[in-house]
C-alpha cells in the first residue's frame, strides 16, 4: 500500500538545485509534495512524483544521486482536528513519526499528509483499523 | 652587543675544523652503524660500499640513502643500534601509512638534542634569567620535549604548557612574566589575536623571543606574530628521524637556519636522480647524523627542498644555513604542525570499508589550518534522513583522529562526485599556497 518517495542528496553547493528541479522539469514529471532535510553540509530532498521511477532515471542520469524509500500516505478530511487525529492514532500505538510533510495540491476536500514510521505495515494497518483513508501510488495522479 | 652562544667553541669553529670533526666523526660512524645495524649493513653490502671506502665526508656519497620507506620496513627496531637498555627515550612521529616512526634515544642522544634546542634559545636571547613558555605539544611528538629540555639547559625557568587551552596560557604568561614563547607558528598567531581580544596590547607583555616551527610558515606571518606579540620571532626546524627540533635554528640575522653540523651532516640532492648538488643549488636535504647512539640515521632523505649557504653570517656562527623548506619533493602535508600522508587516509578508508575515493582539502583561515576530507559515501548509507549519514561521518572522523593525531573535518559526498581529471583524481588541494606559505 506505501507509496514511493524519492530522496535525492543535495551538497550545499551552487546550482545543485537547479540541476534537480531541471531534470525533473524536462522529463516531464509532476512534483505533488516535497520537503528538504538539511544538516549544515548537505540536504535531502524529498518529493513525491507522478512516476518515481523515470524521476530517478532521469535525476540519476544528469548526476544526482537518489534513493527510494517506502513512505505511507493519508488522506484527511481538510478540517480541524483531522491531522490531531492521525498523530494521536500513532502515538496510542507508540509508533513514531520520523518526519512527515503535506501535499502541496489539495482537492476541494481532502489533504494528503506524508508519513515516514519506521515500521510501514504496522502503521497502516492501525490506521486503517482506526477508519484513516491511506494512498495508493494510483492516487498521486488523481490529486 | 656582546655576542652569546650556548657552546661557542662549535657554533664559531673555522669552517676547516668543522669539516675536519665531521671527517673524523663519519668514519667512525659509518664503522659503528655497519657493525650494530643489520639493515643498513645490508644496503651497504647490496651497494658493495664498506665501512673502509669511507675516508671522509667526500666519500659520503658513496653511501646508500634511507627513506620514510626503510623506517616504516624497519619498524620497529630494524634501525636501532644499540641494546634497548642503553635507550632511556621512545619519541614518534607519523609515517606514511598506518606505522607509525619510532626514534629511540640514549641519554647521550638526548643530551645531544637537548643542546641543539639550547643553541636554539641562546640564539633567540635566552638566559638562565628567561622564562620559557613552551606550548608546543608534550608527548610523543618531538616540539614540547625538545624545547623543553634545551630550556632546562639554559637555566630558564620552564612552563611546561603543552598545547591547547589558550586562556590558560595567557594567564600563565601575564601572570608569571613569560619572556620566550615556543610553539608553532600559526599558535603564536592565534595567541596574538587572543590577546588582542582581550584588550591587551603587545607592550602589556613580557616576551622577548619565540622559537616558531614544526610547520611551514611565511616572512609575512613572522612580522604579523612579532606585531601582535611584541617579539622577535626565530625559525627552528628539525625532525624526529634525526633527533626533534634543533638539527637547524635561526640566529638574530633571521635569514636562514644555522645547521648543527657538529652533529649533523647536511648534503643537499637533486630528488629525481640523487646526484648530491653543489651548496647554493636547490634540492632535496639529506641529513647524516653524526654522534647519535641509538637511532643514528645514514644519508635520511628528508624529502625538504632548500637551499644551502655557506656565506659568513654576521651573528658569528660558522655553521651552515638552511632556507626554510620551500617545498616537499613528495606528498606528505604538514598540518596544524602535524605530518599527514595522503596514503595515511586512504588506509583509514580502506580500513573502514570504503573505496579510496576521497579528496583533502587544505587551507589556513585566521592563521589556523582548516583540514576537511571529502570521502564519497557507499551507496548502501544513503537513504532518505541525513541521521545515517551524520554518524557515517563521525564514525570516519574518529578513525581518521585516531589514524592521524589531528581531527579533520570529515564529509561524505555523492558517489562519483569528487572531480576527476583525466580519470585521475585529484587528491589534495592545498589553498595555503595563495597566502604564499610553502607546502
Amino acid at each position: 500500500m506505501a507509496i514511493k518517495q524519492v530522496s535525492i542528496f543535495v551538497e550545499n553547493k551552487e546550482g545543485k538545485l537547479v540541476t534537480i528541479t531541471d531534470s525533473i522539469a524536462n522529463a516531464g514529471i509532476d512534483i505533488r509534495a516535497m520537503s528538504v532535510a538539511d544538516t549544515q553540509e548537505f540536504g535531502i530532498f524529498r518529493l513525491i512524483v507522478t512516476d518515481p521511477e523515470k524521476a530517478k532515471a532521469a535525476l540519476e542520469s544528469s548526476g544526482c544521486f537518489v534513493s527510494i524509500t517506502q513512505v505511507v500516505g493519508v488522506s484527511i478530511p481538510d478540517e480541524p482536528g483531522s491531522l490531531a487525529k492521525v498523530v494521536n492514532i500513532l502515538a496510542r500505538y507508540n509508533i513514531n513519526i520520523e518526519y512527515m510533510y503535506a501535499f502541496i495540491t489539495v482537492s476541494k476536500k481532502n489533504a494528503s499528509v506524508v508519513l515516514r514510521v519506521a515500521d510501514n505495515e504496522a502503521a497502516e494497518k492501525i490506521l486503517t483499523e482506526n477508519g484513516i483513508t491511506l494512498m495508493e501510488e494510483k492516487d498521486i495522479l488523481n490529486i | 652587543m656582546k655576542k652569546t652562544y650556548y657552546q661557542p667553541e662549535m657554533e664559531t669553529m673555522p669552517v676547516e675544523d668543522i669539516k675536519k670533526l665531521q671527517d673524523e666523526k663519519l668514519v667512525r660512524q659509518v664503522r659503528y652503524v655497519y657493525d650494530n645495524v643489520p639493515y643498513y649493513r645490508d644496503l651497504m653490502d647490496k651497494k658493495g660500499v664498506s665501512p673502509d671506502d669511507i675516508k671522509g665526508t667526500e666519500d659520503l656519497h658513496k653511501l646508500p640513502f634511507l627513506k620514510k620507506d626503510d623506517l616504516r620496513e624497519a619498524y620497529p627496531y630494524g634501525l636501532l643500534a644499540t641494546d634497548l637498555k642503553n635507550c632511556v627515550r621512545i619519541q614518534s612521529t607519523s609515517g606514511t601509512t598506518g606505522k607509525r616512526v619510532v626514534a629511540f634515544y640514549t641519554q647521550h642522544d638526548v643530551d645531544l638534542w637537548e643542546d641543539c634546542c639550547a643553541r636554539a634559545l641562546v640564539a633567540a636571547g635566552g638566559t638562565a634569567g628567561d622564562v620559557c613558555q613552551v606550548c608546543y605539544g608534550y608527548g610523543l611528538f618531538t616540539g614540547g620535549a625538545g624545547l623543553h629540555g634545551g630550556s632546562h639547559k639554559v637555566g630558564c625557568l620552564t612552563l611546561p604548557m603543552s598545547s591547547g587551552n589558550t586562556d590558560r596560557q595567557i594567564q600563565f604568561m601575564m601572570d608569571l612574566n613569560s619572556t620566550i614563547l615556543c610553539c608553532t607558528p600559526s599558535y603564536a598567531a592565534y595567541i596574538g589575536e587572543t590577546l588582542k581580544e582581550k584588550g591587551y596590547k603587545p607592550e602589556d607583555n613580557k616576551l622577548k623571543a619565540g622559537i616558531f616551527g614544526a610547520e611551514p610558515w611565511t616572512e609575512e606571518m613572522r612580522r604579523d606574530i612579532e606585531k601582535s606579540l611584541g617579539l622577535k620571532a626565530y625559525d627552528i626546524y628539525g625532525l624526529t628521524e634525526l633527533s626533534g627540533p634543533g638539527v637547524a635554528f635561526e640566529c638574530e640575522e633571521q635569514n636562514g637556519m644555522h645547521i648543527n653540523e657538529d652533529h649533523f651532516l647536511v648534503e643537499v640532492i637533486d630528488p629525481e636522480t640523487g646526484e648530491p648538488l653543489p651548496v647554493g643549488s636547490k634540492g632535496e636535504l639529506v641529513f647524516t647524523s653524526l654522534d647519535k647512539e641509538a637511532f643514528p640515521l645514514l644519508r635520511y632523505r628528508t624529502r625538504d627542498i632548500c637551499i644551502l649557504s655557506r656565506e659568513k653570517c654576521s651573528c658569528g656562527r660558522t655553521f651552515i644555513r638552511m632556507t626554510k623548506p620551500l617545498g616537499r619533493s613528495d606528498d606528505m602535508m604538514i598540518i596544524r604542525g602535524v605530518n599527514v600522508f595522503p596514503s595515511q587516509i586512504e588506509a583509514v578508508l580502506l580500513n573502514c570499508g570504503y573505496a579510496p575515493n576521497y579528496q583533502i582539502l587544505v587551507d589556513r583561515i585566521n592563521n589556523t589550518d582548516t583540514f576537511d576530507i571529502n570521502v564519497e559515501m557507499d551507496p548502501a548509507d544513503f537513504s532518505d534522513t541525513p541521521k545515517t549519514i551524520t554518524a557515517k561521518e563521525k564514525e570516519l572522523q574518529n578513525a581518521m583522529k585516531a589514524m592521524l593525531g589531528i581531527n579533520p573535518k570529515v564529509h561524505l559526498v555523492a558517489p562519483k562526485s569528487i572531480t576527476r581529471s583525466e580519470g585521475k583524481a585529484v587528491r589534495v588541494i592545498d589553498n595555503r599556497k595563495r597566502l604564499g606559505i610553502n607546502i
